[in-house]
């Protein structure tokens, strides 16, 4: 039943759903879920300009989702505020996408698979690539984790400690940019926002550390995105939102069972 | 030996001038409490000798290796983050399990260590981010409102635990307080604060200075226990320097 191309999208899946289900813990307890969003939508920008200049899809979307997170860092106080003013770089950001996509000459762009991914298409380069960023994303968190969970906690207690709270915002930036770039072609840019809240929300019910929050949530994201592949192969329907949905599931039921449990105990 | 030196800085907020020509020095081992009014810039002295905001001009000079163990004033756990208190205390860098529950006992709360800290009270989250500033082993406690939200009672136990603290430690106390008749009589030194510093010295001579009297009133006047001895006029060494605004 699981041919290469399966093996493939599960692997690509896989990926990305523990890279963002670690880094998504960071952008719950920051409340930076409209900022991931922006961020998300900014990638098809990404991908017009890197069909534009034929580079690689990776490395446009990363370098216009970092752009973003510093154009955000550096408007932010200026008068706006902040959900204002990410919704104006979301949309902004996604509408301009979207022109440019249309403008290229000759190239016809299926912007569906931008949109909602396109995980069954995913070849080798594109398999190595999703892994190598989402091993690097983990990586970083590992090593940082004391200083980042510090500076999420309070940047007054940061400071104090020798730490830099503002740095340490910055390279979540870079993380978001870099989940960003390899989970567009999985879930599409519409989507990436929800691999990175709901398993984090989801694990929140079962976790009484920040850690163990950061391990259901890789967990849950990873069962929702095997099992979605699964799901979307059997069910013959679309695999990003297949996953979404069943990771939505795993949500909706868990907060059931824990509401219940409390009524019961 | 100088811990820390504040020459001369300034502070801006915009069009405000939150700091103007601050200058403070603090010494290993002494109690100097930061008094008053809101908006008179006491967090925000804080927060540059923490390193949390950079002056606009003048120096901050920190003795080599400085350890620093701040208690801010309030400290907002997110409900989306599940913490314990034990794994508090283990950031930014783990502790052992001894160091924990000694500085756990120290602050006062030697059985909160699997509570999460969103389930504690007022006065066992104040400890509980005293025990993780004394975890360092700090030269210098500092402190931000840190009873704020407490009752009398209290914050008279939890600056009776402060000086416990800095007795078994000898590290130097610097707090920032409202609470003039709590915290003023323990400490070495007070300095009025209002932009500038408007007089500082003694508790004795600061709670007879013009400039403070100006400040706080004579309203509080009953209720300020240092507010004693008349003859402390004579003892004034800062007078020359009035509040102006």
């Amino acid at each position: 039943m699981l041919d290469d191309f399966l093996i493939r999208a599960g692997l690509a899946a896989l990926g990305v759903a523990l890279a963002a289900g670690a880094l998504g813990c960071f952008v719950v307890w920051r409340r930076l879920a409209y900022f991931g969003e922006a961020t998300a939508h900014a990638a098809v920008l990404g991908v017009a300009l890197s069909l534009m200049f034929s580079t690689s899809i990776f490395v446009g979307v990363i370098v216009v989702a970092l752009a973003m997170g510093l154009l955000f860092f550096s408007l932010q106080g200026t008068g706006a505020g902040a959900d204002a003013l990410l919704g104006v770089l979301a949309h902004g950001a996604l509408a301009l996408g979207l022109v440019a996509v249309s403008l290229i000459p000759g190239v016809r762009v299926d912007l569906d698979v931008y949109l909602f991914g396109d995980v069954l298409t995913v070849g080798r380069v594109d398999l190595a690539v999703i892994w190598g960023g989402a091993v690097l994303v983990l990586a970083i968190l590992y090593l940082r984790w004391g200083a980042l969970l510090t500076s999420t906690l309070s940047p007054d207690l940061a400071n104090a400690s020798g730490l830099a709270p503002r740095r340490e915002g910055l390279i979540l930036t870079l993380l978001l940019a870099a989940v960003v770039a390899v989970a567009i072609k999985v879930v599409g840019a519409l989507l990436i926002t929800a691999m990175l809240i709901i398993p984090a929300t989801t694990a929140r019910r079962f976790a009484v550390t920040p850690e163990s929050m950061a391990l259901w949530s890789m967990s849950l994201g990873a069962l929702a995105a095997v099992g979605g592949v699964q799901l979307a192969v059997m069910a013959n329907t679309p695999v990003g939102p297949t996953i979404v949905a069943l990771s939505a599931g795993m949500f909706a039921v868990a907060t059931l069972t824990s509401g219940l449990t409390r009524i019961g105990s | 030996m100088t811990l820390l030196t504040v020459t001369d800085i300034g502070v801006r907020f915009g069009n405000h001038q939150v700091l103007d020509h601050v200058n403070l020095i603090l010494t290993r081992g002494e109690i100097v409490t930061i008094v008053g009014p809101n908006g008179s810039g006491k967090s925000t002295l804080l927060r540059v000798l923490v390193g949390a905001i950079e002056p606009d001009s003048g120096r901050v000079e920190r003795a080599e290796g400085l350890r620093i163990g701040y208690v801010p004033q309030k400290l907002h756990v997110d409900q989306t983050m599940p913490i314990t208190v034990r794994r508090f205390l283990d950031l930014p860098k783990r502790v052992g399990k001894e160091a924990a529950d000694t500085a756990l006992q120290a602050a006062g709360v030697a059985h909160v260590a699997a509570t999460q800290m969103s389930d504690l009270s007022g006065g066992q989250f104040q400890r509980v981010l005293l025990a993780r500033a004394i975890l360092s082993e700090p030269d210098v406690l500092m402190l931000d409102e840190a009873t704020q939200g407490l009752d009398q009672p209290g914050s008279a136990q939890f600056y009776q635990q402060i000086d416990a603290v800095r007795k078994t430690m000898g590290c130097a106390v610097l707090m920032v307080s409202h609470e003039l008749h709590v915290v003023m009589s323990a400490s070495d030194r007070v300095i009025c604060l209002n932009g500038h510093v408007c007089c500082e010295g003694t508790p004795e001579v600061v709670s007879a200075a013009p400039a403070y009297r100006e400040l706080f009133g004579s309203g509080t006047g009953g209720a300020l226990a240092l507010y004693r001895h008349d003859h402390d006029h004579r003892h004034d060494h800062s007078h020359d320097h009035v509040f102006e605004e």
